[in-house]
């Protein structure tokens, strides 16, 4: 099989989530190109032989350096033009979900995001998780299409191999654009923490914290855990968090390695959103909180005395 | 100036999901079906824009199986759209057979300026058919708008991406907006409204007369489960010194998550 993989870069970096669709790539026997706007840099091609990566697809100009989903659009479009993949893997992400199911509408591919599993033997196996987590469900393909899969981060592991491949760069030269689409301005956020949805450890607050001044409990305790803070819907509405952090079926689906639930009551509306956590902690003051039924480690108490004395013992044991 | 709406019907946020005997599907019988929650953003979106632009025609666009989605069309006229399509069919349609079955229906109205749609529905979390049927259209798109501005023939529309960071772009007419929670507060449909709404027409439109094969999906959900029944939670007794103490502990040795 022919695969094209799509990285994100940070200068050098590849993004650990554009790791895993490399690492899905190089199991096995398939031609592997990858693809990156803004990295011609020798850095990033020097680190892909070791996955077997035959041809790496860049772009350095600068009008590529802003984020606008017409410009990656007819980045990609070039890249498949030239590799002619049978499959592409993306991350199911804000850039990924954005030019993506362009790309499968001009090319006639078959495509699905947020792919939780996928097995590459004898054909593209995946399975995904549907009405936000409260159930999963495979993905049949029903032609010989080429496909889109975008892999939802922290889902697959990154398995090192040491393929030993020279990668042969080749810069692309974007179209002009067409003057529908031009991006005014990218204003970057304060904080440098991971999205909820790549965030390995993910601390969450609801109506039990009272008021917004006491989320600041939930960032002192984030602090050791290199954890992002997420929210439950109803402290979203009373506006104390943006909806950036709303976890849940109509915010955001997560899956960390683990997720603190503090003074959440667990409406089956959040938990389908963070119930694939492989470890949840619950710490609730009423012991029929249903939170506690999809818990791993419940504490009942008052997180004004329990999210203090964790966060100190958090930070001597640093 | 014509604006169009998509809207999805989907499975009420409380519903408990049970699977059909086969496991290929979902109970659909006892399911409450709603407008997507994102859509009630866009079909807003709409009814503002008609509201700043008088001249403006809002029609919603669905497709689905009209027993069930008509209610949807109506609601959405009901809040204030102006008339509705309905393209009819019972068969499974993923989201590139959908958009193609939307672009067709949109092409053959005519001109228009914007498109409205929500970020995703929340059924399946695809979040594929508005950027589709863009494309199909050849207009620009900004998903997962919060905030817009319109003027000079183009919409200036932000979103808000991963760590807080902020998106703008400015699209010329026509172009396709997909709405994120934020965008605007949407109404409720006032009795009036619901009154009204009964009187607007609704075009309806099979997959045959758009030139689209009920069998041109790609994909198609199979095989699904329930999530394993999780081991019972482990409750951490004595005072909160003590709690925390054996939660760290656990942490570290059973879960190795520290
Ligand atoms: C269409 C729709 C979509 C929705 N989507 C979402 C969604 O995506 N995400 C979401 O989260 N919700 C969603 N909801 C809302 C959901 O139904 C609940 O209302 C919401 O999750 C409740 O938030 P909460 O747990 O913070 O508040 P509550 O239910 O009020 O729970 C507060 C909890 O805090 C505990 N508590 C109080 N004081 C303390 C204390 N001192 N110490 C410890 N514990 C304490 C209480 O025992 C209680 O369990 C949606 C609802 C609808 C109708
Ligand atoms: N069957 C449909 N009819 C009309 N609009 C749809 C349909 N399916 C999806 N959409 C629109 O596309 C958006 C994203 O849906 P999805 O791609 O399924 O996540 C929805 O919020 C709707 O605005």
């Amino acid at each position: 099989m022919k695969i094209l993989v799509f990285l994100e870069t940070n200068d050098s970096e590849i993004k650990k989530s554009s790791l895993e669709g490399l690492s899905v790539a190089a199991q096995g026997d398939h031609q592997i190109a990858t693809c990156a706007i803004g990295s011609g840099s020798d850095a990033v091609v020097s680190k892909l032989g070791q996955w077997g990566v035959e041809k790496h697809f860049s772009c350095t100009q600068d009008q590529a350096q802003t984020y606008n989903p017409e410009v990656y659009k007819n980045f990609i479009d070039q890249a498949i033009d030239q590799w002619k993949p049978d499959l592409i893997l993306a991350s199911s992400n804000n850039v990924g979900r954005d030019v993506f199911p362009r790309a499968a509408a001009k090319h006639d591919m078959a495509y699905m995001s947020d792919v939780t599993e996928i097995n590459l033997d004898g054909g593209v196996s995946i399975t995904r998780p549907m009405y936000a987590g409260k159930c999963t469900a495979q993905v049949t393909f029903t032609d010989d299409s080429a496909k889109i899969v975008l892999l939802r981060p922290n889902q697959v592991a990154v398995n090192e191999v040491n393929k030993g491949a020279t990668t042969e760069n080749v810069a692309l030269s974007l179209e002009e654009s067409s003057g529908n689409s031009e991006t005014v301005s990218v204003s970057k956020g304060e904080t440098e923490k991971l999205d909820l949805t790549e965030a390995e450890v993910i601390v969450s607050g609801g109506r039990g914290l009272k008021e917004a001044d006491n989320f600041k409990l939930l960032h002192d305790l984030a602090e050791p855990l290199g954890a992002t803070v997420g929210a439950s819907r109803a402290v979203v509405d009373l506006g104390w968090v943006p909806h950036s952090l709303q976890v849940g079926q109509t915010g955001k689906t997560v899956a960390p390695n683990l997720y603190f639930a503090v003074g959440i009551s667990g409406a089956i509306q959040h938990l389908a959103g963070m119930s694939g956590s492989k470890n949840i902690v619950a710490i609730n003051k009423d012991e029929k909180a249903p939170i506690f039924q999809k818990a791993t480690y419940g504490i009942v108490g008052d997180l004004f005395d329990v999210v203090p004395l964790l966060t100190e013992k958090l930070k001597s044991i640093q | 100036m014509r604006v169009f709406v998509c809207i999805k019907q989907v499975p009420d946020t409380e519903t408990r999901i049970k699977l059909t005997s086969d496991s290929q599907g979902i109970e659909t019988n006892g399911i409450k079906w709603v407008i997507n929650p994102y859509d009630e953003f866009a079909i807003e979106e709409a009814i503002k824009f008609k509201e700043a632009n008088s001249d403006t025609q809002v029609t919603a666009v669905t497709l689905g199986p009209k027993s069930r989605v008509n209610n949807a069309l109506l609601t959405a006229m009901a809040m204030g759209a102006d008339d509705s399509i309905l393209i009819n069919t019972e068969a499974p349609m993923d989201a590139l057979s959908t958009a193609k079955a939307l672009s067709a229906a949109i092409q053959s109205e005519g001109d228009y300026s914007m498109i409205f749609s929500g970020k995703l529905a929340i059924d399946g979390n695809v979040s594929a058919v508005p950027l589709m049927l863009a494309e199909f259209l050849g207009i620009p798109h900004a998903s997962v708008v919060n905030k817009t501005e319109y003027g000079d023939g183009a919409v200036t529309a932000s979103r808000e991406i991963e760590g807080g960071t902020t998106e703008t772009f400015k699209l010329k007419f026509p172009a396709m907006v997909t709405a994120n929670k934020g965008l605007n507060k949407p109404r409720f449909a006032s009795l009036p409204g619901i009154m009204k709404a009964k009187k607007k027409p609704i075009k309806e439109v099979s997959l045959e007369d758009l030139g689209v094969s009920p069998e041109s999906s790609k994909t198609k959900f199979t095989n699904f489960e329930l999530p394993p029944e999780k081991a019972p939670c482990k409750m951490i007794d004595g005072d909160p010194a003590q709690q925390v103490d054996e939660l760290v502990k656990l942490l570290q040795e059973e879960a190795k998550v520290l």
